[in-house]
């Protein structure tokens, strides 16, 4: 695991960028429990100071400490990111496999729910619950919406790893030493589909995080949660941009692309990695 | 002949399928809404001017039948689905007593005209683009272009739409940044007007191509990387076939129908997205309408958008997959 990390750095550019932008996003994000301020409290500091010394980030025009302000917005995004790839991971792991093993009408009634998921437009459906949820639109009950919506696609790709599992010698051999079909699946077929696990749950923490941060910004989550989306959605609120705050708009835009795009090239490298023919070009053997 | 034909029988199933299962997941999101509309209608008229308690009750009562709601759960659903098939959905509540159909209907061209044009160019120039990066893998400028894809790539529809407002609303003020057409122009088929609309649309339009051009490009640079090492690559090159030809008809060409299908797939993304930037740019298309009925608590137009959205997105999809083995006659077979 730790020489496949040491390979990466040094073969791959991509990759270790990544590394250092997650990184940096992290410690971050990080810095909110050390925070000597109170996410909630308004009006605790002077409003609309650009930045300076003092206030590295400037504050905003409800009187918070930007910098503060956005330790907590990440860490609640990057919480909201993590929860959303995690259950639709455990979702899309359980779907592939099945339908890649078992085959036969399993396959096919599990692709079919497949298929009907990725065909359904997920922002009107959204908009659908936040019309019916209103203020219980919180962070939990937004994951738990995603993550039923986010498996599809990589329960494909799972699916498509595990048919062809199915049929190496190794997997015969379990099933001759008796051992049961789930058990097949998790201690067999899960270490092969695991770099695919990895590669997409970035991918997915992208679209989870994006879709959030539109969602908050036209204002259709609990607004009262500091999260990256939210501090965009005040800072409009407030005309920011009209009234010369640039910064207020600018570095919440900033750090999302920053974690946006530290995600996406560790997506890309992984899956780079996992493709044994771009790996040797690279490394150029 | 007869394989595509069940090919294309089993996708309508499919087709089918996903549209009923779209529009019950969505009428039975929305009545779950403590927001009644009766109420809310009633609250506004007797907010203008107060009515007798009989007045009120009749209107109620009126009203409830007016809506369906008069019957159990299970029945408005069924009334639901037969209703949905003729195409109403039930009077709007934002501008009561016009069809919620009527006020969709009206907002889906604008989003579909965005969404053609806007897939259309990214598309194309991605996978040429792409193809070609792929292929001259030595080309500086195309790897110039390849990092800059990777840069825009993950940067979602929204945040690439507000900068583009940011930039050409307040740095650099020359282009409009909302709505569909100007104000002093009447909506007719005038070459003033559509000249007004398509003058509008550019913005819009960029703002979609800049954020999805990226992942057609990565997607197409991977898979002729992949194609450039297969075997009668190499054999065409040895026998001295023109290099431009073996990049379009051979190279290309063969990476293009994974893409195809990608684009299939992506397409419900791709509409989200463009419903979100609509809102950016004030454009008067389905993004807006869903928007404005949300804020208004009018549950018959979010429904109607939802459905309308449902059905589009899952026609489109068909209407891909039906070329796909036409350009792929390996499909066919499976």
């Amino acid at each position: 695991m730790f020489s496949v990390f040491r390979d990466l750095i040094r073969y791959n550019l991509e990759f270790a960028i990544g590394v250092v932008l997650v990184t940096v996003v992290l410690i971050f994000a990080g810095l909110s429990f050390v925070s000597p301020v109170d996410p909630i409290t308004i009006y605790a500091a002077i409003p609309d100071m650009p930045p300076s010394a003092q206030y590295w980030f400037g504050t905003n025009s409800r009187g918070q400490d930007l910098f503060w302000q956005m330790t907590f917005a990440l860490r609640n995004t990057l919480t909201f990111g993590l929860t959303v790839a995690l259950i639709s991971r455990v979702i899309a792991i359980a779907v592939g496999l099945a339908a890649g093993y078992l085959g036969g009408w399993v396959d096919r009634v599990l692709m079919f729910f497949c298929d009907i998921f990725v065909a359904i437009p997920i922002f009107p459906i959204l908009i659908l619950f936040y019309f019916v949820l209103r203020s219980d639109m919180n962070t939990m009950n937004l994951a738990l919406i995603m993550a039923s919506f986010g498996w599809p696609f990589d329960a494909r790709l799972i699916r498509s790893v595990a048919v062809g599992l199915r049929h190496r010698e190794f997997t015969r051999h379990a099933v001759f030493a008796g051992m049961s079909a789930p058990k097949i699946m998790l201690e067999e077929h899960l270490p092969y589909v695991m770099p695919i696990i990895f590669s997409t749950a970035m991918a997915n923490m992208i679209w989870s995080i994006g879709l959030e941060v539109t969602l908050a910004v036209l204002g259709f989550t609990n607004l009262n949660i500091p999260t990256i989306g939210t501090a965009i959605y005040w800072a409009n609120n407030h005309s920011a941009m009209i009234v010369g705050v640039w910064w207020w708009i600018l570095i919440p835009v900033i750090i999302v692309v920053l974690l946006f795009i530290g995600l996406f090239l560790l997506a890309v490298s992984l899956n780079e990695y996992i493709d044994p023919r771009s790996r040797l070009r690279r490394m150029g053997a | 002949m007869k394989s595509y034909l069940f090919f294309v029988l089993r996708r309508l199933a499919q087709l089918i399928a996903v549209i009923f299962a779209g529009v019950t997941a969505a009428f039975f999101i929305a009545h779950l809404s403590p927001v009644s509309p009766v109420e809310s209608i009633i609250g506004r008229v007797s907010g203008q001017s107060s009515y007798s308690p009989e007045a009120v009750e009749a209107l109620r009562q009126t009203l409830t039948e007016l809506f369906g709601l008069d019957v159990p759960l299970h029945e408005q659903y069924f009334n639901f689905l037969g209703r949905l098939i003729v195409g109403d959905l039930g009077p709007s509540l934002i501008a009561f007593p016009t069809p919620a159909m009527r006020i969709v209907a009206l907002a889906l061209p604008w989003t579909l005209g965005l969404m053609v044009v806007q897939i259309l160019i990214a598309w194309f120039i991605g996978n040429i683009f792409g193809g070609l990066a792929g292929y001259y893998q030595n080309s500086r400028s195309l790897k110039a272009v390849g990092v800059v894809a990777i840069a825009i790539q993950p940067i979602p529809y929204y945040i690439v739409a507000f900068l583009i407002v940011i930039v050409f609303g307040y740095l650099w003020p020359v282009l409009p940044i909302s709505g569909g057409f100007a104000m002093n122009v009447r909506p007719s088929f005038t070459p003033e007007f559509i000249f007004s609309v398509l003058h509008h649309a550019l913005l819009p339009t960029l703002a979609l191509v800049i954020s999805g051009i990226g992942t057609w490009f990565l997607g197409m640079r991977a898979l002729v990387s992949n194609v450039v090492t297969e075997d009668y690559v190499t054999y065409a090159e040895l026998a001295g076939v023109d290099q431009r030809r073996i990049v379009t008809s051979y190279v290309i060409r063969n990476a293009m129908v994974p893409q195809l299908t990608a684009l299939a797939m992506a397409l419900g993304l791709i509409f989200s997205g463009t419903v979100i930037t609509e809102q950016v740019f004030a454009y008067p298309g389905l993004g807006s309408l869903l928007v404005r009925a949300v804020n208004g608590g009018d549950s018959a137009v979010v429904l109607a958008v939802s459905c309308v959205a449902v059905i589009a997105v899952a026609t489109a999809i068909f209407i891909i997959d039906m070329i796909h083995p036409l350009l792929d006659p390996r499909v066919k077979a499976e």
